[in-house]
């Protein structure tokens, strides 16, 4: 029996099949992972602000996005906006905004909390050896920041590659989609492919994940010193 | 430093207006490989007239990819099953290439409201309920109960099953329809599928209930077993569904069923997509609407 499974996996374009699959995961969680921590970043620092405004603002931005599922956001953005404002968004586009919003929120979040880690002595003892404003940031405030971002961006990022699996709901076939096409495909021929194709999408999803945590890793033990 | 706060508010905002323009640029370009997106699409949230369909040289039909054998996409990447083969024939048809668009259970209705589709075709099983939010055509398949037991005691009547035990699923159609109608049988209640397969393959029961399609196509795969009653109960009927008050479309659907009907076409559809997994033990009657016309 178990023979017969691997041999789903190989039979037509099955495996090309999920490697096509895999690339709508990855195209779709990269591009919104590069946006998010851009403006991520801009927007942590614009939450450090003291002014009133852009305090509240942000924190209503923050907390809807944190409150709200990421698949009740999909369906907002392509039912919804097609709903009450006739647009129509592909499934794709959809995928990329809802997940950039998200993770711009929290990588927000995250680059507050690491702006106000940084002890304000910090601040004054540097301006105190002479930095200029930029150098303080550049040499001093910057380097302990991103050393203490890495590891909760890291999560954050594996979170958003992995929660790509929801898009299916509005129409995007991503590679667990694929691997659950191909798992019914030979339902009656096959019982036990069931255990292959998960154990390759598990995989692949590892193959994802797995370079960037240890990416991570190497940056974190290079910036100890 | 107010200054600085403004410049950096206006940055920002900046920023977010690119970023979201790239990210649009960035996937428009690399819109194929497993993705389909419905193209042509109407400018509205209304369904498109059969003329608009025609003019765009597309009929968007939402299928289910992952349910064999009724839709499904096999080893080469093409969608394949007994709605498919209906979907492919409205397309030959219309005149018009078919654009499938995989859709959830708990997505079909939305489908249809937002017009993103232009008709679902994904086993999609007519209700009071859902018939206030779409509109149905004429079924073209029917469920009803079916009963699975061994061959070595075979039940063929559900008068048969009284004093005897009754393995069911919990939630079905089938628990209600025995402790309704058949209160002399003893059910015994699962929560899993696959429990009271195991039950029944372990003799903790006599027979087995639920949806006929599900118990036709197990028997098939555990010698033993078999169908003795393949159909029961009240009948469900599955159909094409559209958006509400897409009239035109309707009735174009319901002219071509009862075209389709007197040529036999669904009995072919079912010797192309069913026969080979439910094999000569089904009865295509059993499963099959031709014409529209439940009898």
């Amino acid at each position: 029996m178990q023979d017969l499974g691997i041999r789903v996996l190989l039979e037509g374009n099955n495996m090309i099949r999920l490697l096509d699959g895999l690339w709508v995961t990855v195209r779709i969680s990269l591009l919104a992972v590069v946006i998010s921590i851009v403006m991520g970043i801009l927007l942590g620092m614009v939450m450090t602000l003291k002014n009133p405004v852009t305090k509240a603002l942000t924190r209503i931005y923050l907390e809807f996005i944190r409150i709200m599922p990421q698949l009740v956001l999909l369906f907002l953005i392509y039912f919804g906006a097609a709903k009450a404002f006739n647009i129509h968004i592909s499934g794709e586009l959809s995928a990329v905004i809802v997940f950039t919003l998200w993770g711009t929120a929290e990588m927000g979040d995250l680059v507050r909390g690491a702006l106000i880690s940084i002890p304000k002595h910090q601040y004054d003892s540097s301006a105190a050896l002479g930095l200029t404003g930029i150098q303080i940031y550049r040499y001093i405030i910057i380097p302990q920041t991103l050393r203490r971002l890495i590891p909760l961006a890291i999560n954050l990022v594996t979170r958003m590659i992995k929660t790509t699996s929801l898009i299916v709901l509005i129409g995007v076939v991503e590679v667990l989609k694929v691997g659950q096409q191909i798992i019914e495909a030979s339902r009656y021929t096959a019982p036990s492919a069931a255990l292959w194709i998960y154990g390759t999408v598990f995989f692949l999803y590892f193959i994802v994940c797995f370079p960037i945590s240890k990416l991570s890793g190497k940056l974190e033990k290079r910036w100890q010193n | 430093m107010k200054k600085f706060k403004k410049v950096l508010i206006f940055m920002t905002v900046v920023a977010l207006s690119i970023g979201l323009l790239a990210g649009c640029g960035g996937t428009d370009q690399s819109g194929d490989g497993g993705t389909k997106e419905p193209s042509g699409q109407p400018a509205a949230g209304n369904a498109r007239s059969l003329d608009a369909i025609k003019e765009s040289g597309k009929v968007i039909i939402g299928v289910f990819s992952d349910k064999a054998p009724f839709g499904y996409v096999d080893s080469s990447g093409t969608y394949q099953g007994y709605d498919v083969y209906f979907a492919n024939r409205i397309g030959q048809d219309l005149g018009v290439d078919v654009e499938f668009v995989s859709v959830e259970p708990a997505s079909r209705v939305e489908y249809l409201k937002t017009g993103k589709v232009d008709i679902i075709l994904a086993n999609f099983t007519v209700t009071e309920e859902r018939a206030q939010s779409v509109d149905f055509a004429l079924p073209y398949m029917k469920v009803a109960l079916g009963v699975v037991s061994p061959d070595n005691a075979l039940i063929t009547d559900a008068e048969q099953l009284k004093g005897k035990t009754l393995i069911v699923a919990k939630g079905t159609t089938a628990e209600t329809f025995f402790t309704e109608n058949y209160p002399e049988v003893n059910l015994l209640k699962f929560d899993q599928y696959t429990e009271t397969y195991n039950a029944l393959l372990d003799g903790r029961g006599d027979a087995f209930s639920t949806d006929n399609t599900e118990v036709l196509a197990w028997a098939l795969q555990n010698k033993g077993f078999t169908v003795g009653i393949e159909s029961l109960g009240s009948i469900d009927t599955i159909a094409p569904a559209v958006q509400k008050g897409n009239t035109e479309l309707l009735s174009w659907l319901n002219d071509e069923i009862k075209a389709l009907g007197e040529e036999s076409f669904f009995h072919k559809n079912y010797e192309e997509t069913l026969a080979p997994v439910y094999g000569d033990a089904v009865d295509a009657d059993s499963l099959v609407v031709e014409g529209g016309i439940v009898e």
